[in-house]
């Protein structure tokens, strides 16, 4: 195949392990093995991290939201090691204590997903900043969802990153939802590029599906980041189930979801592949049974992997070099003593 | 600070200790940056920056935008990513404004993760009242601090200490909260440059005595051992503790003073009620309680914001005549 044949393949068999991996975490959960409720899935949003996942360079850096699964498996992360992560167990990339919001690799430039609606922008401000200090040639990018974009934060770090000419890019995944509440609720102005574009960020607005084109922009505005113009991307999307695992959705209508389910990233790419005859059904049936066995696999590892230590309660609160913290049990038994 | 090279100054402010701490960690540590409002160009609020920005240029003498939240948290993305930065907040009270990243982004980032990575940075602020700044510029938030496990937490008194707390800080992979008081920095000292006279978590008596433990920390230590010269006078013979870090606090020093002079005053310019004192306090009961001859005493500043009035704000912490008629109660 030419480069232009493998590129749609590339990009769906993502969004396709992306969207089975989030599936096997609602079994993992529905098994009882998932370390509490707080499971945010992305079904519906496999487009922006799986064209900006693409767009990125390997040395580049990223922070995510607490829907945040997507994007770490667009940038290479090991299935098997998130979803015993978010099992709360030992083998998981934070050995079980951050979990599924909190998931992180700072090998594959991961600096962390972040549970506060914003917490983790201005991180990228400070490994951009790093970055061009140290003439490392990374760019640094904020993955948040449209609720970010009433955060304070935002507007701090697109300042910072607009004035000291940073290698940042801030893109918002707009799945139409702060939890319950819609966007049109929520935002005075729902043109989000207009926003940064008034800190004189390149934006970027994305509202189709045609991922090959979503790519190839994205990478225009992470290649102008990377000479130091910071940008800003949106990529409007929706959220196909509820806000967490114990969401029924009571704030939308079963209308309105059954009819933005049929705007599906991943169904329009493997159509776009046949129509172009880039893949037969065969060809992409095989992929999906290939990512099948592949989810299967990270949920069993899950499962098997053991759980921690009841001492990696105290551990890695400080530098390895400092003392532990005291148990409150050690600090009762010497009274008591 | 004509004289940036000397080993050993005789008298020299707690300003300038700062000033020279960073210059000298700056000089050994290419990785080393300083960012804040007003740090560059206009030397720092409270001077503690001045001239470092011709000694080291723009590009590690970092003046942002008032965004405090952003300041720390951009600055904790630099820790994490290979430099060790200094920011510096121009008061206390604007962990407002921060608490996010302070509590939530940067205490927590080693934990959460697994113990993949640290966050060495010292994020710098003054604190405490003196200067009739007002409830938003006067306030003592170190049980803020004290309270968020991941951050350890420096206020020193004196010069010295200052220094090599500062310079011990940035060797520490961990983050760092340094507070220093707004009255302190024309306060001058010894700074010996070899002696380093401490470590993180380690108190010092600033006055051997064996009737009652006062202990202290920041300026507070200086009303101590004024106090301790009035009441030694009147055949009090108080013994002065300097915590100098509250995390990782010296119980040790604590309890071993107390258990010696088996009377004991907590004194902070932080609130009465759920203070850092409140803590030292429960400490000394737990671990004192069959030697104790007499309640524990905190002396604290009100349970109130901070008045403007200067006579209102003289009297809304702690005063050194006070001290003296606590401390003789205690010792009847």
């Amino acid at each position: 195949m030419t480069q232009s044949n493998t590129l749609l393949p590339n990009l769906y068999t993502t969004m396709k392990r992306i969207r089975t991996f989030e599936e096997r975490v609602g079994e993992l959960f529905i098994k009882g093995e998932t370390a509490g409720t707080m499971l945010h899935l992305s079904i519906g949003e496999e487009l922006g991290p799986t064209c900006l996942g693409a767009a990125m360079q390997k040395q580049d850096t990223f922070t995510t939201h607490h829907r945040g699964h997507g994007i770490f498996i667009a940038r290479g992360g090991d299935p098997k090691k998130m979803m015993a992560e978010i099992a709360g167990k030992k083998d998981g990339y934070c050995k079980g204590k951050g979990g599924s919001m909190h998931i992180a690799d700072m090998k594959l430039g991961h600096l962390g997903a972040n549970a506060i609606v914003g917490g983790g922008i201005p991180t990228v401000v400070g490994a951009g900043l790093s970055s061009k200090y140290l003439e490392e040639d990374k760019v640094s990018v904020a993955f948040f969802g449209d609720g970010a974009m009433q955060q304070g934060i935002l507007y701090e770090s697109m300042n910072m990153a607009s004035l000291w000419k940073l290698p940042v890019v801030f893109c918002c995944i707009n799945n139409q939802y702060g939890m319950g509440t819609k966007i049109d609720n929520a935002a005075g102005l729902k043109d989000f590029s207009k926003r940064a574009a008034s800190f004189g960020l390149n934006t970027l607005h994305i509202d189709d599906l045609d991922i090959e084109n979503a790519y190839v922009k994205s990478k225009e505005i992470i290649d102008k980041a990377r000479k130091f113009e910071p940008g800003f991307i949106e990529v409007e999307c929706y959220r196909f189930f509820g806000h967490a695992r114990m969401d029924k959705s009571p704030y939308r209508s079963e209308e309105e979801e059954i009819k933005m389910r049929k705007s599906d990233p991943i169904s329009y790419a493997s159509n776009q592949m046949l129509k172009n005859k880039i893949m037969n059904e065969d060809e992409i049936k095989k992929i999906n049974e290939k990512i099948s066995i592949e989810m299967d696999e990270a949920m069993d590892f899950a499962i098997n992997s053991p759980l921690n230590n009841q001492k990696e309660i105290f551990t890695d609160v400080y530098d390895e070099r400092e003392p532990l913290p005291i148990s409150v049990e050690e600090r009762i038994n010497k009274i008591l003593s | 600070m004509s004289d940036l090279n000397k080993n050993y100054y005789e008298k020299i402010t707690f300003r300038d200790a700062l000033r020279l701490a960073i210059h000298d960690s700056m000089q050994k540590d290419e990785k080393i940056i300083v960012m804040g409002e007003d740090v560059a160009a206009y030397g720092g609020a409270y001077g503690a920056t001045k001239d470092l920005l011709k000694l080291f240029g723009p590009k590690r003498i970092i003046d942002t935008p008032i965004s405090e939240a952003a300041i720390v948290g951009a600055s904790m993305g630099a820790a994490l990513t290979g430099l060790r930065p200094i920011a510096e907040l121009m008061y206390v009270d604007f962990f407002g404004m921060s608490m996010d990243q302070i509590a939530n982004q940067l205490a927590k980032v080693r934990y959460m993760f697994g113990g993949q990575i640290n966050a060495p940075m010292i994020l710098r602020a003054q604190g405490g009242t003196g200067r009739s700044a007002g409830a938003q510029h006067s306030q003592s938030l170190e049980t803020w601090i004290m309270h968020t496990p991941g951050l350890y937490l420096s206020i020193p008194y004196t010069p010295n200490d200052a220094y090599h707390l500062l310079r011990a800080a940035l060797k520490i992979n961990n983050p760092t909260i340094f507070i220093e008081h707004k009255l302190l920095y024309n306060t001058s000292g010894v700074l010996d440059k070899n002696n380093p006279d401490q470590i993180f978590g380690k108190a010092k008596i600033r006055k051997k005595g064996k009737d009652l433990s006062i202990i202290s920390y920041s300026r507070m230590v200086n009303f101590a051992e004024k106090a301790a010269e009035e009441l030694a006078k009147q055949k009090i013979d108080v013994e002065v503790v300097d915590l100098r870090t509250l995390n990782p606090l010296d119980r040790e020093t604590i309890i071993e003073s107390v258990n010696k002079t088996k009377r004991a005053l907590v004194l902070s310019e932080s609130c009465y009620t759920a203070g850092v004192p409140s803590e030292i306090t429960s400490i000394i009961f737990e671990h004192c309680y069959t030697n104790l001859l007499k309640p524990v005493i905190r002396y604290t500043a009100e349970d109130t914001p901070a008045p403007v009035a200067p006579n209102l704000e003289e009297n809304y912490i702690p005063t050194i005549e006070k001290i003296v008629e606590y401390s003789k109660k205690l010792c009847k």
